[in-house]
Parts: structure tokens; C-alpha cells; sequence
């Protein structure tokens, strides 16, 4: 497009209210921000002859995308974030994690994602730049091309800086059978790693906490980690990433969804002493804290050496163990067995985690 | 040593849980009231009461600060969020206890009020020097372990000249409300006491001797670590075996004779005793609660507001009054897991994880028909 114009002052600049009105200023936020963070995610389509880059109402995705036989798996997933940076990641990091990883729960392949921005008014350009470069740099990584995507704008006051949301589509083997309906009595419930990585270090870098621990988030592609998973046939019954709520809730929606309850003991899950120490000190629930880079597996008994042996040799599942198994139990009733031979009710996370006074 | 693991020992804690069961009369129970939430929540949090012998009964105390706050005084709180555009800055876990109307400082700021939870009184401080142009309103909650800190940050507000701070101040005294529970008119069956932990780092063991003189009842102060609980329980079991009644500490770690007089100190330059105090399940208690002192006055959000005394009825159909007077366990209130559940709490026994009937919910037996909380099938 020949229109001149002066760069956006990217180093200094501020979201204004016209870069969400679908004028001259929209375009050239696209096509100096989001085009070049995005364009590296093309690379793989444009040497197959297939343009993206274009300013079109969508996206025409080529025929024989996905291997014959494979069915189509589509996701989507919102996300706000405060602060937008926080150790071990962003906003931009975390909505394609967020997305990708769900495909992946599903078995599925991610191929393609579309990113939404909802910007508030005042949000530094290079804030918005560095959001966009993690995006992309996040899909590049994961193997996914962003093929479509908008950008709107709200008042000073209205948005928390950024809201991000990514859909996101994907194909599966039509030997995969995961869901959450298929846990069964027997089966055996592990987990990949540490859990509550990302609930305390977004906790202790929130204002007004002003709580300091080396603990960073854990967000990750997960699509490397699972893959080998999905080809262990119907043993392996779920996979679910548990992002909010923790492991807690996760583990509660699948006992609930599958009519089983499960007992797990507290001994056996992977908690980084960082961690355990915040939630001691705050009075919280590790396992109702938010995980971004952990899988829930639940398989049966049969395959869990080499479910296990399939997480451990890869370096995002080193820490991960059996921690517990699925029991016949009408109430659906996740129960921990503590380190003492004691058992509690391990509950869905209600509200938001909320420390107590002392 | 790492404090997070070495008082939850599983083996130490298999020893202490057999010395109780050898120690026990199998012809009559032991009932013994843990004062102090944390220790309700630590019972319930590492299962501990499934290593106790069945004679022995735990029974939950009004040592959880949130649920002894009766309903009309975070109504007052409420109020003072909503209608005098305060900044209000709380605790955590007193924003979702519900008043009578189902309303909670979580819902009023839904609704425009503006409330901050915040990790300690000092947060609340910093909130007022960064927001001159606002009054910030400290809720001050709690027994004695957190009313030195809310002392300390008045003197300072007024070493510093701050006029836009002040406390809605509930700060309220254990042995009190120790004296209340063993002096109601149906007195609760007691064979001995768990002291609190963290209280008594402040007010020392002291203050107990009265109830080991005048009630002839043991008390042992423990931590609030499993293993500390398992011995306190044993030490309590020995002396009513040998019908004694005396106060022993078993947190020797941290709690003297004289707990922390510099504490106490500033605590009573600031801090001056209420006439009477309504607590939630306990009613009025003659000198039981704490206000500030006139040289602070300034700083007293009731005075400040000019709020009137609130209503500190409790809802009709919830049992709080007499869980928290160990008159009634948590699974005899017909709300107990129906209406009332830690994600919808009637009760502010349900609210907080210190409460009563929270722990209870958490320590519930598995598989026995206690309704699951509906989700979303995935």
C-alpha cells in the first residue's frame, strides 16, 4: 500500500482511541506492529504457494490441510492478565499456550490461530509490540500460523491494558478418544510437574503484595510434551491442563464428568519449596492454583510406567509422578490422603483463592 | 531444619498418635476444645483427627476471628465502602462473609464500592499516602496476634500527619471469650483446652492460669503444626488421666511465660478496652474487645463516619451460636452442606478455612452422601 505517512512512534507512543477505529491508523498498527510479529508464523505456508497476508474479511484455509481421516478440533480461549509481564512470560506467551494446549488436550495437532487484541487507551505501543512479538514468537515455536486477527480499542479505564483472546483450530487421528468423560475406576491420575508455578508467581508480582520469591511462571507449549501420548490408544482416557482452579478443580470436573471419585496422595504431588512456602505463609491451596505449563493425565493402570517414562524424558514432565488413583465413588468426591494417613476433601475452588489473616 | 516438613514428620506422627491411643481410658472421653481456628483448620487440613482414638473429641472453638464478627459489623463496613466513598481495605477472607441480606464486601465491589484486599496493615498505610485526595479505612480484625501490627500503623499514620486514615477497629481479646465460653448459662462440657499459638507469642501463658485454677481445667498451648497437636493432645490426655489441671506450653519454640511485652506495650498505648463487644454466636461480652484510645481517636472510622452501633443479629436458621459455643457440631445445622457450602456460606463458620463448619466440609467422609458441589461436565 503506497499511503505516506510518518512511522508510528513506537518507542514513545500510546494507544489512542483511532488505532481501534478501523481507519488509517488501525491499518498502520497492523501492518507495523502485528505483521511483522506475525509474519515469521507464515514461513511454513508461504513455501507451500499460500498467502495469508492479506486484508481480506478472513482467511481461506487450502484444501488437504489436514491428513485424511483426521477430524478438525477447534478451541478458543480469553485472557487477562495482570500485570501483562510477569516472570517467565506475558499476556502474549500465555494466550498461545493457553490455546494451543487445549488442542493438545484433545489430541489434536494445532495448525492455525486467530488473535483477537482488546487494547486500552493509553497501553505504551511498545508494550503493545512487545505483546505481539511474544505472539508470535510463541506460535513459531508451537509449529502454528496466525491467520487472521483484529484489533479494537477501549477507553482509559475500561481495559486492563490488554485483553487477549485466541481460537484456535487443529486436527486429531480418529484413533484418539480423550475426554473427560473416560475416567474409570482403576485408572491412575498423574501429573506432569510442579503445581501452583503460575499462581504464586503472578500472586507475588500482583500490587499491593509486595511479596518476593524466585518463583516463576511456569507457562509452556505443551504439543511436544503429550504428542507421544495421543498414540497410546484408548489406556490413555484424559488429558486436561489444569490452568485455573489448579489441579484441585480440574480433577473435580473430571471425577464429576466421568461419575468416579479419586484419591490422591499429598505426599506424592510435586510442589516446588518456593511454592509450598508462599502458600504456607498466605494460607492457600496449592492445588488451587493456577498451573500453565502442566498436564493432568489420567490412564490406566496398564500404561502408566510408560506414561510416566514418556513425561520424564521431556524436559517439561522431569518432575512428573503418579500422585493418585480413580475410585468408584457415587459422590464424586476428589479425597487426599495426607502425608500423616489422614484423609480431607480435596473441593472445587470456590471464589477466588483468598489468603487468610493469619 | 525445614519448618515446613519437620513438624509433619509422618513417622513422629504415627509415635505421638500411638502414645495417645496407649494412654487413653477406653471407658471415657476426652473432650477438648481447640480454641484457636488455625488449629481447627490444621486438625481438618493434615488429617489429623483420623489418627485419634475415638474417645478422644476435638471440639472447634471461636478462635477464628472472621466467623466471631457478627454479621452487622461487616454490614458497617459495607456501608461505609458504599455510601461514603471510602477506600476500604480488608484481609482477604473477610470479603466473602455474607451479611443477613447475602450481601459481601466481594459483592459490594461488584457493585461499585471501592474494597482492596490487602496482605497486611502496612499495605493499607501505603494505600493512604499514595491516595491523599481518598480516606483509606483499615478493617481492623482479630485476636492478639494482629493487633500490635494495626497499633504500630495508627502511631505512625499520626507520627506522619496522616488525615486520610483510619480503622473500623474489631479487634477483640481471647481469654474474653474463653471466660464467655466457659461461663454461659449451659456451660459446654469441657475435659481441657488447646491454647492458641499464635496469641499466646503475645500474651504469654500466663493468662491461661486462671482457667486451670478456676475451672480446673488443663490447658496445654501448642503450635499449629500437626505434630505440635498430636503432642498438646497427648500432654492434655496425661493430665486428665492424672487429674491434673495446669497450663503446660508445648510450642516452647515460641511462646514464654511473658509472650511479648514490647507488643503489649504499644498495644496499650493505642488500644483501650471496649465496656462490651457483641461476638457473633457468643453475644455481648463485658470487656472484651478493644477500641482506640482517646489520644488516638482520630483515627476511629466509627467516630470519623459518626456510624451508629450496628445490628450484630445472626441469620435465624444458622447454627454459628452455638458451633461457636461447642454446643453443636457443624453436621447438626440443617444447612451444613445443603444451603450452606464453602461456595455459597450462609454461615461465617463456612467462610473462612479457620471456621468450624469449613473444616468440617473439608474433613467430610468420603462417599457418604454429602452432596457433590454441581460443575461443569467437560
Amino acid at each position: 500500500m503506497s499511503v505516506r505517512r510518518r512511522p508510528l512512534p513506537i518507542a514513545t507512543g500510546r494507544v489512542e482511541l483511532a488505532h481501534g477505529a478501523g481507519g488509517l491508523a488501525t491499518w498502520q498498527l497492523v501492518d507495523e506492529v502485528f505483521a511483522p510479529a506475525f509474519a515469521p508464523t507464515w514461513a511454513h505456508w508461504s513455501s507451500q504457494g499460500f498467502t495469508t497476508a492479506t486484508l481480506d474479511d478472513g482467511v481461506v484455509l487450502p484444501a488437504g490441510l489436514v491428513p485424511p481421516g483426521h477430524r478438525l478440533v477447534q478451541s478458543t480461549d480469553v485472557h487477562v492478565v495482570s500485570p501483562l509481564f510477569f516472570p517467565g512470560g506475558d499476556l502474549g506467551v500465555l494466550g498461545v499456550h493457553g490455546t494451543v494446549n487445549d488442542l493438545a488436550m484433545m489430541g489434536a495437532t494445532p495448525l492455525t490461530l486467530t488473535v483477537g487484541f482488546i487494547l486500552e487507551e493509553g497501553l505504551p505501543l511498545l508494550d503493545v509490540q512487545r505483546l505481539a512479538r511474544s505472539v508470535g514468537e510463541a506460535a513459531c515455536a508451537a509449529g502454528v500460523a496466525i491467520v487472521a486477527g483484529d484489533t479494537k480499542v477501549v477507553e482509559r479505564g475500561k481495559g486492563d491494558g490488554c485483553f487477549l483472546a485466541v481460537s484456535g483450530l487443529g486436527h486429531v487421528a480418529p484413533t484418539v478418544q480423550l475426554s473427560a468423560r473416560r475416567a474409570r475406576p482403576g485408572d491412575v491420575v498423574i501429573v506432569s510437574g510442579t503445581i501452583g508455578d503460575h499462581g504464586v508467581a503472578i500472586l507475588a508480582c500482583r500490587e499491593g503484595l509486595r511479596f518476593e520469591t524466585p518463583t516463576v511462571s511456569d507457562t509452556a507449549c505443551l504439543v511436544s510434551l503429550v504428542a507421544p501420548l495421543w498414540d497410546l490408544g484408548d489406556d490413555v482416557r484424559v488429558l486436561r491442563d489444569p490452568t485455573r482452579g489448579g489441579v484441585g478443580t480440574t480433577l473435580n470436573e473430571i471425577a464429576a464428568a466421568s461419575s468416579v471419585g479419586m484419591v490422591l496422595r499429598e505426599d506424592a504431588i510435586p510442589i516446588a519449596p518456593a511454592v509450598q512456602a508462599a502458600c504456607e505463609l498466605l494460607g492457600l491451596e496449592p492445588l488451587s492454583l493456577a498451573n500453565e505449563g502442566k498436564v493432568v493425565v489420567i490412564c490406566a493402570p496398564a500404561v502408566a510406567t510408560t506414561v510416566l517414562a514418556c513425561l520424564r524424558s521431556h524436559p517439561l514432565g522431569r518432575d512428573a509422578a503418579v500422585v493418585g488413583e480413580v475410585v468408584d465413588d457415587a459422590t464424586c468426591t476428589v479425597a487426599l490422603r495426607t502425608p500423616l494417613g489422614g484423609m480431607r476433601v480435596l473441593d472445587w475452588l470456590m471464589g477466588d483463592p483468598l489468603p487468610r489473616i493469619c | 531444619m525445614k519448618y515446613v516438613t519437620a513438624f509433619r514428620d509422618p513417622a513422629l506422627a504415627r509415635t505421638l498418635a500411638a502414645g495417645i491411643a496407649l494412654d487413653v481410658r477406653p471407658d471415657r472421653v476426652y473432650r477438648l476444645m481447640e480454641f484457636c481456628g488455625g488449629h481447627t483448620h490444621a486438625l481438618a487440613r493434615h488429617g489429623v483427627l483420623d489418627l485419634l482414638p475415638d474417645v478422644v473429641r476435638m471440639i472447634h472453638g471461636p478462635g477464628c476471628p472472621v466467623c466471631v464478627l457478627p454479621m452487622g459489623r461487616i454490614a458497617q463496613a459495607i456501608a461505609l465502602a458504599k455510601h461514603h466513598d471510602v477506600i476500604l481495605a480488608t484481609y482477604g477472607d473477610t470479603m466473602r462473609v455474607p451479611t443477613i441480606d447475602g450481601e459481601s464486601l466481594l459483592s459490594a465491589r461488584a457493585a461499585g464500592a471501592d474494597v482492596r484486599m490487602v496482605y497486611s496493615v502496612d499495605d493499607a498505610l501505603a494505600l493512604a499516602r499514595a491516595s491523599q485526595n481518598r480516606q483509606v479505612v483499615f478493617l481492623a480484625i482479630g485476636f492478639e496476634t494482629t493487633t500490635p501490627p494495626t497499633a504500630v500503623a495508627v502511631k505512625r499514620a499520626r507520627d506522619e500527619g496522616l488525615t486520610n486514615f483510619s480503622i473500623l477497629c474489631n479487634h477483640v481479646l481471647t481469654p474474653a471469650a474463653m471466660h464467655a465460653i466457659l461461663d454461659q448459662p449451659e456451660p459446654v462440657a469441657l475435659d481441657g483446652l488447646v491454647g492458641p499459638a499464635h496469641v499466646s507469642t503475645i500474651i504469654g501463658t500466663r493468662p491461661y492460669e486462671v482457667f486451670a485454677e478456676r475451672y480446673r481445667l488443663p490447658v496445654v498451648i501448642a503450635g499449629f503444626e500437626p505434630l505440635d497437636l498430636l503432642q498438646a493432645i497427648w500432654m492434655l490426655v496425661r493430665q486428665v488421666n492424672d487429674g491434673r489441671a495446669v497450663v503446660e506450653n508445648q510450642f516452647t519454640r515460641a511462646v514464654t511465660a511473658d509472650g511479648n511485652p514490647r507488643a503489649r506495650a504499644i498495644t496499650d498505648e493505642v488500644f483501650e478496652r471496649r465496656d462490651s463487644f457483641g461476638w457473633r454466636g457468643l453475644g455481648q461480652i463485658p470487656h472484651s474487645a478493644l477500641r482506640l484510645t482517646p489520644a488516638f481517636a482520630d483515627f476511629d472510622a466509627e467516630r470519623r463516619f459518626s456510624l451508629d452501633d450496628p445490628d450484630v443479629k445472626d441469620h435465624p436458621a444458622c447454627r454459628c451460636g452455638p458451633i461457636l459455643r461447642g454446643h453443636e457440631t457443624p453436621q447438626q445445622c440443617k444447612l451444613f452442606g445443603t444451603a450452606c457450602t464453602p461456595d455459597r456460606p450462609l454461615g461465617a463458620c463456612m467462610v473462612s478455612t479457620e471456621g468450624a463448619c469449613a473444616a468440617a466440609w473439608l474433613h467430610r467422609p468420603r462417599g457418604r452422601g454429602l452432596p457433590v458441589v454441581p460443575g461443569t461436565a467437560a
